[in-house]
């Protein structure tokens, strides 16, 4: 299915590049696989979470005796049972975590901020008993008025959501409380000569609404305490150190008596990557002394969770008549929900960072509404920004009768620029990217009636960062591979593929797991596209320890010195000055390895830097129904340079995955309120993601451009395709209908609302 | 920690104890009623529960019975005879898009039915459950209205039959008693040169709620005039609702453009929708008119094609 192009020269790997079979693939289609909720421990209770119905209101009492004497209730927790925290001091780092507000969010404490922010909890003997209870807890509220919007949060008069909240980053330094918690800046150039030069220039404004991950499997925990007051957690989450950083802050406990292990991950995209339930459920089991499971509903996973921001953009670009762009200004509202924390340095960052754009200047503003505290989502903070940007190189293109994708070649960044935060690229792909939009059969096919093609190209700068790995060599030959990476997206193939490249043996010698907090050196979250470039890392330095090793071994056995042991195809090699001495394979060493010095095994803790910058264009038809607003896509490409493609296979499931979700965001999904800001569609049924029937056949073209800082030339793949899906669905529309649409999602409501309104103005 | 697939699967899963609830199965039409006049008002006909259970899971009720009436065979049949086609309220849509007759002649019906969740939910979801819901975004109910379809009711008093569109008295609520129900439904045989036709509108391709829907059913004689035809509308109103002026727009002419844009005017005065979180009041309104006449259209097709 994929088209895979590498400009520099193909491989000779056995293992990289292959499509191997998913080591936990059978036992997700079968139904085998464990998941946070498949866990049964015995004697265990159930924890519920009672929710605040009001979006705003301040919490005056709260009684839970009526709860506590119900037959069958073991424990009750509120706020009064989560530690609380000073405010975070500046400076701050580009994530806050801040205590304060993350103990607020996972209990609300003076107020509560949001409709489904829990205010209490429950452990009983069962489900149906812990129901009722939380039914038994008397709330009383004083109602406070709620805003929704982020740039009416912004404004001087609006309601304030916390009292102690002062904007940052502003001079002089406010006296008055405010939503907005800071802005952060990007310059660089003379922004009015560079719109001066400029032969055309448009300035819009575009929203986007916050949008949901959509991961299958909802948030669930066990969360058990033994005698001395360690705690074991069994939990859905993408970074099980990172839960166990934050529980023991939050809950003042020290970090080597939490041992949390990451169960099978239905999905996370970015929303597992905090606290919510896990904190509640082990408060429950300290006090009732009992395991304590919580599972979410999925009408609560969309009440309290965090989605991704919804945004306001105000954006100005110039262009030359021959494609330069010559200057661009934004200006771009991020709602963070109940609490600061969205995710605007990477707004700053994604605005012109694809062009070399002389002069520029981007502003961003994390602006708190009552909503959930946002959560990552697929390239956090990306996607909103790149989508007005990029609509406007598209209108700007058109106007002024260029090819949009000469456009984007004609001002691509290549290595040695730099982005408006300041990341100087390496050796990095986009021209290569746009190459293949040119060549390919998609970019020139022709278009039927009410049909239209969009084109984007997104930036995303992929992380890199603390990984831990460990390889084990067994008697017989076997070895684990262990790694503290839940595996989302396919890494433990690849982790697998890796390593059993490194050794030259099959990879089904290899037995890839996701190792608990306990047995494993620190490891970031499964998120920011890392883990095959990091934990890759990790493992092949800890694949590398273990052939080290080997050849020690062997060099011992021959009695030589280990620099006349080479490492090839699977064995120990003698240099040729001992022509009689007969190579001995992994198995052979490993066979005699106890006897002769010991186990076998390599580890590696690192910090891994010379991540790069990923590109991915996409090229969308859709056709629109002219009576209904009614938007079919019908054909999608994806081009994305991946470094390397580890397995292609999973490669080309990112890419196809970025761009459904990116579908679904500009088309139809958005997050209904009321006017008391309720939520009105807490499930599936009404929060509009696409099914499978509602998309073609993604197509996808693997560009490798290899990053000279990872041992197989790897960048991160998992977002990227999502950064640019939404605006090239959008264009798509717009070209469609002929004429420009500023406002995610293009639902038909407002697609039928456009075509009205034209054809009124045609009369 | 042991886990579920190891073995320790006797541990209960806390779901929903069921303890204060009964569950019956008759195998009568006579006993099914007794057993309804017997129960409190918490007593609930069960068909294939895809909308009851997700009710019960989401404490929207708290039953004190369940009668199933899946045995009933009454319930269970379609027949086709003379002058009807009697499907029973528990066919599931699974079983009448797999029955040749009932698609053959009426496919609007059989379309509507299709259009009910997904192939698992087809499994187990029934006509009569669709239309005792009683849900104004019902697939199946402006269909079988346009089909001009009669609810066979049974209760203590013996057998009833009541228009589908006088069955319905608003959101979730019918003109059943607590202890009638519906056997099955009869549908006039169409004539030759008489077709039905079911269209809805969601957002997706499948897995959603109509925002709007619309059944028509037409009768042209020998040269193409339309001598009998019903509209019908599915969520533009509390209820699913016929639509007779766009009936007296079609009948007696020939269906061109001109009569179509009438059709689509009838429907649009027809409706009173709110706007929620499925669609809003105005683009309800338009895509009903629009729908109107998509429909029309394929049943004249599908009626010439006879
Ligand atoms: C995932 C999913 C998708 C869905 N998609 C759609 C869709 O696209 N379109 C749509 O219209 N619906 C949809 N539904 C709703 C539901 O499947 C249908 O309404 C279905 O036809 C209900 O039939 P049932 O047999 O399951 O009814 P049940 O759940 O058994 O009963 C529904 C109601 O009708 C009553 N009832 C049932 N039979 C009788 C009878 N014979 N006499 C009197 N009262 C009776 C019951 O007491 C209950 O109140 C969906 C549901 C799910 C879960």
């Amino acid at each position: 299915m994929n088209e895979i192009k590498t400009p520099r020269g193909g491989s000779n790997y056995q293992w990289v590049g292959k499509n191997t079979p998913r080591p936990d693939g059978v036992d997700k289609v079968t139904g085998r696989a464990r998941y946070g909720d498949d866990m049964i421990v015995p004697g265990m209770l159930h924890g519920k979470i009672l929710r605040s119905p009001h979006a705003h209101a301040k919490i005056l009492s709260i009684d839970t005796s009526k709860a506590e004497a119900l037959d069958g209730v073991k424990a009750v927790v509120t706020s009064a049972d989560i530690p609380d925290h000073p405010m975070a001091q500046p400076p701050y780092p580009p994530i806050v975590n801040d205590f304060h507000d993350i103990s607020r969010n996972v209990m609300a404490r003076e107020k509560v901020l949001y409709d489904g922010h829990a205010v209490a909890a429950v452990a009983a003997i069962s489900e149906e008993i812990a129901r009722d209870a939380i039914k038994l807890i008397k709330v009383e509220y004083k109602v406070l008025q709620h805003i929704l919007d982020p740039r009416e949060a912004a404004q001087p008069d609006a309601v304030v959501l916390h009292e102690d909240l002062f904007t940052y980053g502003v001079e002089p330094k406010p006296t008055k409380p405010s939503n907005i918690f800071r802005v952060m800046h990007g310059e660089r150039g003379d922004l009015n000569a560079g719109f001066a030069e400029a032969d055309l220039v448009i300035e819009r404004e575009f929203s986007s609404q916050p949008v949901h991950q959509g991961y299958i499997e909802p948030m669930a925990c066990i969360a058990t305490t033994s005698e001395d007051g360690a705690v074991e957690l069994w939990t859905s989450t993408q970074g099980h150190f990172v839960q166990r950083t934050l529980l023991s802050k939050l809950l003042n406990m020290e970090m080597a008596k939490i041992r949390v292990t990451a169960s099978e991950i239905g999905g996370g995209f970015g929303g597992k990557t905090t606290v919510y339930a896990e904190p509640l459920a082990i408060r429950l089991s300290q006090k009732t002394g009992r395991p304590v499971r919580m599972t979410m509903t999925r009408s609560e996973v969309f009440r309290a969770t965090g989605p991704t921001v919804g945004s306001k953009t105000r954006i100005k670009v110039g262009m030359k008549k021959d494609g330069t762009i010559t200057a661009g200004e934004a200006e771009i509202w991020y709602q963070a929900g109940a609490f600061k924390g969205s995710p605007i340095g990477r707004a700053v960052d994604t605005f012109f960072s694809p062009y070399t754009v002389a002069n520029c200047k981007a502003a961003a503003y994390d602006v708190c509404v009552n909503r959930p505290k946002v959560a990552a989502y697929r390239a956090p903070g990306a996607t909103m920004a790149c989508y007005p940007m990029e609509s406007v190189v598209n209108e700007l293109a058109k106007e002024l009768g260029l090819d949009p994708v000469e456009v984007r070649l004609k001002n691509a960044v290549k290595e040695g620029d730099e982005s408006l935060m300041g990341t100087k690229h390496g050796r990095i792909g986009l021209v290569e990217v746009l190459e293949a939009v040119k060549e390919h059969p998609h970019y020139k096919a022709p278009l039927g009636d009410n049909e239209g093609r969009g084109f984007a190209v997104g930036y995303w700068l992929h992380g890199g960062g603390l990984s831990s790995a460990a390889v084990n060599l067994m008697d017989d030959g076997t070895l684990g591979v262990a790694t503290g990476n839940p595996d989302i997206g396919g890494s433990r193939s690849s982790m697998r593929a890796m390593a059993a490249e490194e050794l030259g043996v099959n990879v089904e010698l290899l037995k890839p797991i996701i190792a608990d907090t306990g047995s494993l050196g620190f490891s970031y979250l499964t998120a920011g596209s890392r883990t095959t470039y990091a934990t890759g890392m990790a493992v092949v330095n800890a694949t590398r320890e273990v052939i080290d090793k080997l050849r020690a071994l062997a060099a011992k056995k021959w009695d030589i010195p280990v620099e006349d042991v080479r490492w090839d195809a699977g064995q120990a090699i003698a240099t040729d000055n001992y022509k009689d001495i007969k190579p001995l394979s992994l198995k052979e060493l490993a066979g005699m390895a106890t006897s002769m010095g010991g186990p076998v095994a390599g580890h590696s803790e690192i910090n891994a830097s010379g991540q790069g910058a990923t590109f991915c264009a996409q090229l969308v038809d859709v056709e629109i129904d002219p009576d209904t607003g009614f938007t079919s896509t019908k054909r999608h490409t994806v081009f994305q340079d991946a470094g390397r493609a580890i397995s292609p296979d999973y490669v080309e499931g990112q890419m196809q995955g970025g761009a459904v979700q990116g579908i679904g965001w500009a088309l139809n999904e958005e997050y209904i309120y009321d006017d008391e800001a309720r939520l009105q569609n807490t499930g599936f049924l009404d929060y509009r993601m696409p099914v499978a029937s509602d998309v073609p056949m993604i197509d996808t073209v693997i560009i490798e451009v290899p990053n000279p800082n990872h041992p197989y030339g790897v960048r991160g793949v998992g977002e990227p395709p999502l950064v640019s899906a939404p605006a090239a669905v959008a264009n798509a529309v717009e070209n469609a209908i002929g004429q420009t649409m500023s406002d995610l999602p293009l639902s038909p409501p407002k697609i039928l609302a456009a075509l009205h309104a034209q054809a009124a103005g045609d009369d | 920690m042991t886990d579920r697939h190891a073995g320790s699967g006797l541990e209960s899963r806390g779901t929903k104890t069921l303890q204060d609830m009964n569950y019956e199965a008759p195998t009568s039409v006579e006993a099914a009623v007794a057993a309804l006049a017997a129960a409190d008002d918490e007593a609930h006909i069960f068909a294939g529960g895809t909308d009851l259970l997700v009710q019960l899971r989401e404490e929207m009720i708290r039953p004190s019975l369940f009668v199933d009436i899946k045995r009933i065979i009454e319930t269970r049949t379609i027949t086709v005879d003379d002058t009807h086609v009697r499907i029973g309220a528990a066919v599931t849509g699974a079983e009448l898009s797999e029955h040749d007759a009932a698609k053959a002649l009426l496919p609007g019906v059989v379309e509507a039915v299709e259009l009910i969740g997904s192939a698992q939910v087809q499994g187990r979801a029934t006509v009569g459950g669709n239309l005792c819901n009683a849900s104004p975004a019902a697939d199946s109910v402006p269909a079988l209205i346009a089909a001009g379809a009669f609810a066979q009711i049974a209760g203590p008093n013996g057998l009833r039959v009541v228009a589908v569109e006088d069955l319905l008295a608003g959101p979730s609520r019918t003109n059943l008693s607590g202890n009638e129900f519906v056997v099955s439904l009869d549908i006039p045989k169409p004539t030759t040169r008489s077709a039905d036709a079911y269209l809805r509108f969601i957002p997706r391709t499948e897995m959603d709620i109509a925002v709007v829907g619309a059944g028509a059913a037409v009768t042209l004689d020998a040269d193409g005039t339309c001598t009998a035809a019903r509209l019908a509308l599915g969520a533009v109103a509390p209820t699913a609702r016929l639509v007779p002026a766009a009936a007296t727009a079609m009948i007696g002419k020939k269906i061109d453009d001109t009569v179509l844009a009438s059709v689509a005017a009838a429907a649009r005065d027809a409706c009173n929708p709110i706007d929620d979180k499925r669609g809003t009041v105005a683009f309800r309104i338009h895509v009903a008119g629009v729908l109107a006449i998509r429909a029309v259209k394929i049943a004249i097709e599908r009626a010439e094609a006879k």
